[in-house]
């Protein structure tokens, strides 16, 4: 589903990704785990076309990126730590403003599952500058599987949510896996990962430096194994 | 998964065309939805641009004091340095919100080209541009006691605002992605408005001291050169402009 080739990318004279190669099959749940600075970011803009790559061969459901971006763009939901909601709409007229942008058919009705899903139905009408930090984010999940994409893109999305909202943020999470959509996460938080994760990979210097699968690694190796592949690396 | 949807479908190219311009509106006027509905919610656009452009006329009127001769013949030159700078105040806020909450990437994110991108804001700016004008004109007439219901200056101050909001739109976009950007967009945006303010003060002048519409084409033809020059350079540089 995500084949990444040779990446490269680099801001002026520094290089964030030095040759990274990363594949992801249809409906795994893949962490991407590192350390600050390590690209995660770089990476996940670049998958969504948000950044040039500088050198390398990215495809996405098939389509080719930077050459076929609105066709990649259609199958990907990216939530990111920011919500990208805009304050002064309710959240139903956010998410209509975004199914409008993504010709999403049966509005109405889809606005109304979203809604369920992420468990704002009974606050449709009032305003995203109301609600907490926990609330916007359950809505930016929604605005993000509003269009039913084939693959989603999470940076860091528990950053800056209480323990109450990253449980609810974890349910919603694990429903859109179940759902069989193809999911990568970046994340600092190993032991919320390790329960949500089907593969972990940890992407240092530039490059991934070790991937191993949640079978492979059995329960409660996640942190062993992020801590051996940055020594190593 | 998803096995029932194919990822992709063959269109004749003809439907694939239609198919794509009718997305392509879709999203501009959802952009342009999008925004009103917003300011109509939270007024600190259109509140700051309105307070700021009435200061100027009433500085300008206590700062000139003019006779009500010389009063008709600055006239146009104080409406259009209001306009230009109670525009600059919209087009850096309209941009500035996008960026704040990170919704630029949100929009960058959509399946349009990014073109509609540009199109929904700049219409959404090209309108509060009307509704600051729209209040203005009035309250000038009555400060100055000079008659601006005149359907020549209306003209050229729609040709005018669709040029400067054509040039704006596509300069905020630039500057919201530096740290400066208040004090950028000015610098930016005023050297590339000079034709712009020359022609549509020149015209408005006209029309104010009663010279017939065919004096004065020159000027018109000049901001009609000018709205649909910026208007196509836009359109083909949008996309490089937004893109990191």
């Amino acid at each position: 589903m995500i084949e990444v080739r040779k990446l490269v990318k680099r801001f002026g004279l520094k290089t964030v990704l030095c040759g990274l190669d990363f594949q992801v099959q249809e409906g795994e749940f893949v962490a991407l785990l590192g350390p600050n600075g390590a690209g995660k970011t770089t990476f996940l803009r670049i998958l969504a076309s948000l950044s040039r790559p500088s050198l390398g061969e990215i495809r996405i459901a098939g389509y080719a990126l930077p050459a076929q971006a609105a066709a990649v763009r259609r199958r990907l939901g990216v939530v990111s730590h920011m919500p990208l909601l805009y304050g002064d709409l309710t959240a139903e007229e956010n998410l209509r403003f975004f199914g409008r942008m993504y010709d999403v058919e049966h509005l109405d009705q889809r606005i109304s599952e979203v809604l369920e899903l992420v468990g704002l139905a009974a606050r449709r009408r009032d305003l995203v500058r109301t609600f907490s930090r926990g609330m916007q984010q359950r809505l930016a999940i929604g605005r993000a599987v509003l269009h039913d994409p084939e693959v989603m893109l999470f940076d860091e999305p528990h950053t800056g949510l209480d323990q109450d909202a990253c449980d609810m943020l974890d349910k919603v999470l694990r429903d859109v896996a179940a759902r069989g959509r193809t999911v990568v996460m970046t994340s600092h938080d190993l032991a919320r990962v390790e329960d949500l994760a089907s593969r972990f990979d940890v992407l240092s210097r530039g490059v991934i430096a070790a991937s191993a699968s949640r079978q492979s690694l059995g329960k409660n190796n996640v942190l062993a194994f992020y801590r051996q592949a940055l020594q190593e690396k | 998964m998803k096995s029932e949807k194919p990822l992709i479908t063959h269109h004749s190219p003809l439907a694939t065309r239609h198919s794509s311009l009718v997305s392509f509106l879709r999203a501009v006027g959802a952009i342009a939805w999008k925004d009103l509905a917003a300011e109509l919610r939270s007024r600190e656009l259109l509140s700051s641009m309105l307070v700021f452009a009435l200061l100027v006329i009433l500085i300008f009127n206590f700062a000139l004091e003019l006779d009500v001769k010389t009063r008709s013949t600055v006239t146009a030159g104080v409406l259009w340095v209001t306009f230009a700078f109670a525009g600059t105040l919209g087009l850096n806020r309209s941009m500035a919100v996008e960026k704040d909450c990170g919704c630029l990437d949100g929009l960058l994110l959509a399946p349009v080209d990014r073109s509609a991108i540009y199109f929904g804001k700049a219409i959404s700016n090209l309108a509060f541009m009307f509704i600051v004008e729209a209040i203005v004109l009035p309250v000038y007439s009555v400060l100055y006691n000079a008659n601006l219901f005149n359907l020549g200056l209306i003209g050229v101050i729609l040709l005018g605002s669709v040029g400067y909001v054509a040039v704006g739109t596509l300069l905020a976009s630039m500057a919201v992605q530096t740290r400066t950007r208040d004090v950028l967009l000015p610098i930016l945006l005023f050297p590339v408005i000079i034709p712009v303010v020359i022609a549509a003060v020149k015209a408005s002048s006209g029309f104010l001291q009663g010279l017939a519409t065919s004096e004065l084409m020159t000027w018109i033809n000049l901001l009609i050169v000018y709205d649909v020059v910026f208007v196509a350079v836009a359109f083909m540089v949008f996309d490089y402009v937004v893109e990191e």
